[in-house]
């Protein structure tokens, strides 16, 4: 087991920590460490951390370990963890602030969930709406397993769950538009 | 009574059934549903995960154009409410936000128009008892458990109900004639996007939802979201692969339970859309009907 | 012409530091009517005293200003020096140079020499229009009034009468008691609550100094320190309490159950009943509510069947006053409502209960005999899970402090589990362990070493129905684990809050209590026992919540200052109040409004004008009630009212000093 050298630790993820604390809104200092949290997450079991343990790292300054978890990316944004917290924290929050500065660093522990929402997000962009059809076929072959869901594609369509083709709205510009602004704004969309 | 109707991507694919039962149910109510034209997807459930920014502007487009219309929003799917209420929420709270929000959908956005769950509508807006004397073929001794997931109730600021035991949805069933049954699992989340990205992962929170519906012996269960209804309906079979376990629970939009009290067609609903088998419940509330009407 | 004498205090170097003492005198030497000026390191010490009144008789002098600290902490000194010099005390001015001055400007100090200087030269202009004024005195109720009859306020009242003198406790339920006598054992003993408590209840019913007044309320409280006058309630037992020999016939009788409150509605009681078996008074009370009598018109089986006639239904509440020279307030706490916890399914699962619960279910007379059963099927748990700050430490739902006594009691539960039920198991979920009290670690330790309580660090995230057990759904927290148990019962560690009308009791009698509408001590260190109002002093649980040492700690207490009180024939009053000028108020009843201690009424005076006598109101002020607070004198239209020593003059006088 490694020591961690923590006077250093907080140092050196001081700034992160703030971009963090701002981002979020979340006063990372307010967690007690009691476990609710994690105790009635539905994917903890799946998870390399516990989501109270990501807030312990944060507490200790140690960002970057938090970044790199995988918990980060299997969150599923239920929302359970901050309705239960007792102290009020966010849990779920800094989940989210934490997976979109890890993307930004290029930290992508899972890579299928990233892929997923890449996808979704450009079929919004170029449609205006989300193409189920195309998203589960983009999934399949970037993704890897191309078999994957593929007994369900046939009924689905049959009935007239999946069209063949996307429906594009007609002033879609006004969505492009929406993320080249947000673009410009920073966005890292 | 009069409402912006924003159905979202999934409503007009894999959840057709939830956008023709709403149509038809808030038709036979009198309600007028006007739909948003030209709508824009709302986001969920990538976007909050990729830029906050985004994610609280791409439901603004769409509450812009109903704030236009004056009128407020109906969502049927509970992710497009959830995402569309945070928006909301947060404009209203701050000025500032008001106008990045303005300035990104390049529209006027102030907070009026509000987004609101559908079933919060008919429960509250329309009222149970309205509701009660509109039935016609009772859910009479249907066992149906309301599985309310993630995005209806939580977090609690933006809900309209009890984040651990919510009970709209279950009064909504108590009017319509059936029998709510308690249990423990109303807002366990169903793993939402990991089944799609995830298989193990989210089959073995699908399967936990099922064993608990099943436990407590529903014949079937009642969703507002049509995330879930993928999870629970579309992978019932692959659940029952990994298991063994034979769940057989037909799950139901709660507005295809609301079309069949009000006398609608299962086919006008779209319940013969659904993967697993619904036709044991609709017999079984048939027979009911007909026990009652022969002495 | 006045001759004021002016005192620079250094305080060290608190006020030294930042304003420069030596300049501030020489500068007050040339204010009108200063006919001496000097500065000096400690002036509240002896020889700064020595030096004032050294000063006094050397310089004729007839006031006094001391530029020091906040009078708070040393008017009282410098007033009795004053009083030592033959001076009456006030005529005494104090100006703040330390909170005021040298501590908010800390950096500069010339400019905070040049404020120093502007306070005492206000000072002085105030000191001269000071008049001497004179402290009266008040006679004392020699009676004494306990609110509360559990055992804070058992142990306040038998102090009190111990030490000779008359205490009443005023009890709302049908028995004194209290929480405590629901206890089944204490800890860290584990002797038995009510063997301790019942001969205490006895001791205090049959002493003579003591009087019970059970089943009743206090109403209204009025008066002041010395001299309160409470009128009580005294609820219609519609048993008469004189005739009654307590032979618990017309309960036996009785054909109506009610779910008895003082068993958690774990068992029934009848309509007609006494609350536990050794109550004192050990005679029924009708519950009005829930008899048939009452609701029907029908019935009256105990009234036929009282050997005694004692049953009178006729009977009706009575409210009577009394008067009393100080007050104890010891009406001690409620249980938090768990239901609030949809994730624990409390209410919804019968076998997920609280601690007080459990007290009854272990208890010998309790609904099981003492034997441990599970309240959905009677069945004996096997295991038995225990949730520790329940309500307690948590912001989002329930409240942000510690309960204080949980640790302990849950201590104490998990091991009775393990004695009464050899094959049991014993889970306790917690977030820390608190066991700072003499002989709590110890016994905490016994716990997990002898008893094998196995303590889970973690706050349990959900509960569950499966197959007909409790599934407890938690992180491990020092494993960073989730885990699950499969409990045959659940015990929620409950938090301690308020009682519900906690608040309008304090604003009855007038004192002040926190967010969490625990009531508030004077001071949290030098004075936990007052409360600002003076001749009210707290005992127990309804100041924060306490263990059982605690509040009889604090209840001796509370009874020491009572009997302080009550030993004097009379107490001074301060001559700071109100006065009236009669001449021009208009009697428009403004001050009586805005007056927070009632102190102020309309009264008719008789006067001649143009020789006819009339009646005309104008207001009184009470002098035993008035605090000198000012409220009626910034209330007042046409400046009828003054308050003494700070009168609308001597305010003018200051500004004027500073801004003219």
């Amino acid at each position: 087991m490694e020591t961690i050298e923590l006077t250093s630790a907080l140092e050196q993820g001081k700034d992160t920590l703030e971009a963090i604390v701002k981002e979020s809104g979340v006063q990372v200092t307010r967690c007690y460490q009691c476990g609710k949290c994690t105790g009635g997450c539905p994917v903890a079991f799946a998870m390399d951390k516990a989501p109270r343990e990501i807030m312990r790292l944060l507490q200790l300054g140690l960002v970057e370990e938090a970044l790199r978890s995988k918990t980060i990316w299997l969150c599923a944004s239920c929302d359970t963890c901050s309705t239960r917290c007792p102290r009020e924290v966010d849990i779920a929050k800094v989940m989210e602030t934490l997976r979109i500065m890890a993307k930004k660093k290029g930290y992508i522990t899972e890579k299928r969930m990233d892929l997923f929402h890449n996808l979704f997000l450009k079929s919004v962009e170029t449609t205006g709406r989300v193409y189920e059809g195309g998203l589960v076929l983009g999934r399949n072959i970037l993704g890897m397993q191309p078999f994957r869901d593929v007994h369900l594609g046939p009924s689905m369509f049959l009935k007239g769950k999946i069209s063949p083709l996307p429906h594009i709205i007609k002033d879609n510009g006004e969505v492009k538009k929406i993320f080249a602004n947000v673009r410009k704004r920073g966005g890292n969309v | 009574m009069k409402y912006a109707y924003f159905p979202g991507c999934s409503l007009s694919s894999t959840g057709l059934e939830y956008d023709m039962s709403t149509r038809k149910v808030a038709q036979a109510l009198g309600i007028d549903l006007w739909e948003i034209p030209e709508w824009n997807c709302c986001g969920a459930s990538s976007a909050h995960l990729t830029d906050q920014l985004l994610a609280l502007a791409l439901p603004a487009r769409n509450l812009a154009i109903a704030e236009a219309e004056g009128l407020d929003v109906a969502i049927p799917c509970a992710a497009c409410y959830a995402r569309s209420k945070a928006t909301e929420v947060e404009v209203r709270a701050s000025k500032e936000m008001e106008q990045t929000i303005s300035e990104v959908i390049e529209r006027p956005y102030t907070g009026k128009a509000r987004a609101r769950a559908l079933l919060d509508i008919f429960v509250k807006d329309y009222g149970l008892d309205a509701i009660g004397t509109m039935v016609n073929k009772p859910l009479k001794g249907l066992k149906v458990v309301s599985y309310y997931g993630c995005l209806l109730v939580r977090p609690p600021k933006l809900g309209f109900d009890d984040p651990e035991d919510p009970q709209s949805m279950d009064s909504l069933i108590e009017a319509l004639g059936g029998t709510p049954l308690n249990w423990a699992f109303k807002t366990e989340c169903c793993g939402a996007a990991h089944a799609t990205a995830q298989g193990e992962i989210g089959l073995s929170m699908i399967e936990r939802i099922l064993s608990g519906a099943k436990e407590v012996g529903a014949d079937c269960i009642a969703t507002a979201c049509p995330l879930c209804m993928n999870n629970l309906d579309m992978r019932q079979n692959q659940a029952t692969a990994k298991t063994g376990e034979q769940y057989n629970l037909p799950i139901f939009y709660f507005t295809e339970l609301m079309g069949l009290a009000l006398g609608l067609k299962p086919e006008e609903l779209g319940v013969n859309k659904h993967f697993v088998n619904t036709s044991e419940v609709l017999n079984k509330l048939n027979e009911a009907l007909t026990r009652r009407d022969t002495p | 012409m006045k001759r004021v004498g002016v005192f620079i205090c250094h305080c060290g170097t608190n006020i030294a530091q930042a304003v420069d003492c030596e300049k501030v005198a020489q500068n007050a030497q040339a204010f009108p009517g200063v006919a001496f000026s000097t500065d000096y390191k400690y002036m509240c010490a002896e020889p700064g005293q020595d030096l004032i009144k050294k000063a006094i008789s050397e310089h004729r002098l007839d006031r006094v200003v001391v530029a020091s600290c906040s009078p708070r902490m040393h008017e009282p000194t410098f007033r009795k020096c004053l009083e030592r010099a033959g001076l009456n005390p006030y005529l005494l001015e104090m100006a703040n140079i330390r909170e005021h001055c040298a501590w908010v400007h800390p950096d500069d100090k010339e400019r905070a020499t040049l404020k120093a200087t502007e306070l005492v030269r206000m000072a002085v202009a105030k000191v001269i229009q000071n008049e001497p004024l004179d402290r009266s005195t008040i006679p004392i109720t020699k009676r004494a009034l306990v609110i509360g009859g559990g055992i804070a306020g058992i142990q306040a009242a038998l102090d009190i009468a111990n030490a000779g003198h008359l205490v009443d406790i005023v009890e709302k339920e049908p028995s004194i008691g209290g929480r405590m006598a629901q206890i089944d054992k204490t800890f860290p003993t584990l002797d038995c609550s009510a063997c301790i408590l019942t001969p205490k209840m006895v001791e205090v019913a049959n002493h003579p100094n003591v009087r019970l007044i059970t089943y009743s309320e206090v109403e209204k409280v009025e008066g002041y320190v010395g001299n309160f006058e409470v009128t009580i309630r005294q609820k219609a037992r519609s048993v008469d309490l004189s005739a009654c020999t307590g032979c618990g016939l017309c309960t036996e009788k009785c054909p109506t159950k009610v779910p008895s409150e003082f068993e958690m509605e774990m068992m029934n009681r009848k309509a007609i009943y006494t609350p536990f078996p050794q109550a004192i008074p050990n005679k029924p009370v009708i519950d009005r509510e829930n008899c048939r009598y009452f609701k029907t018109g029908k019935c009256g089986v105990c009234q036929k069947l009282c050997p005694a006639q004692a049953v009178d239904f006729t009977q009706e509440d009575q409210l009577v006053t009394e008067r009393y020279g100080a007050i104890v307030v010891a009406t001690g706490f409620d249980l938090f409502d768990d239901s609030v916890y949809g994730e624990y399914g409390y209410g919804r699962y019968k076998d997920v209960i609280t601690g007080l619960h459990f007290e009854r279910l272990v208890n010998a007379s309790g609904p099981t005999m003492g034997k441990i059963k599970r309240p959905s099927d009677g069945q004996e748990p096997k295991n038995v899970v225990f949730i520790k700050c329940v309500g307690s430490r948590d912001e989002a739902k329930g409240k942000a402090y510690c309960s204080k006594t949980c640790c302990m009691y849950t201590a104490k539960h998990a091991t009775l589990v393990r004695e009464k039920i050899k094959d049991s198991n014993v889970y306790v979920f917690y977030m820390d362990v608190r066991t700072p009290g003499k002989g709590y670690e110890e016994f905490y330790t016994r716990t997990t070493d002898q008893y094998g309580a196995k303590y889970l660090r973690g706050r349990v995230s959900k509960i569950y129905e499966k197959g007909g057990k409790l599934i407890v759904r938690g992180e491990d927290t020092l494993l960073g684990r989730q885990i699950e148990i499969e409990a045959d019962m659940v015990v929620l560690a409950t938090a301690m809050v308020a009682k519900e009308n906690a608040a309008e009791l304090a604003q009855m009698i007038g004192f002040s209590y926190d967010q969490d509408n625990f009531y508030t001590e004077a001071h949290p260190k030098l004075a936990p026992v007052e409360t600002h109002t003076a001749g009210v002093f707290l005992a127990g649980a309804c100041q924060g919540p306490k263990d059982i040492p605690d509040s009889v700690a604090q209840a001796s207490a509370a009874a020491v200052k009572v009997c302080g009180l009550l030993s004097k024939e009379r107490m001074e009053t301060e001559p700071t109040i109100s006065i009236v000028n009669e001449a021009i108020c208009a009697g428009c009843g403004m001050c009586v409004t805005v007056c927070p201690y009632k102190a102020i009424e309309l009264k008719f005076i008789q006067e001649r004008v143009d020789g006819k006598v009339i009646n005309r109101r104008v207001a009184s002020v009470n002098s035993g009630l008035c605090q000198g607070c000012g409220a009626c004198t910034v209330a007042c239209r046409s400046a009828a009212l003054n308050l003494k020593h700070f009168t609308n003059e001597q305010i003018l006088a200051e500004v004027d000093a500073l801004c003219l």
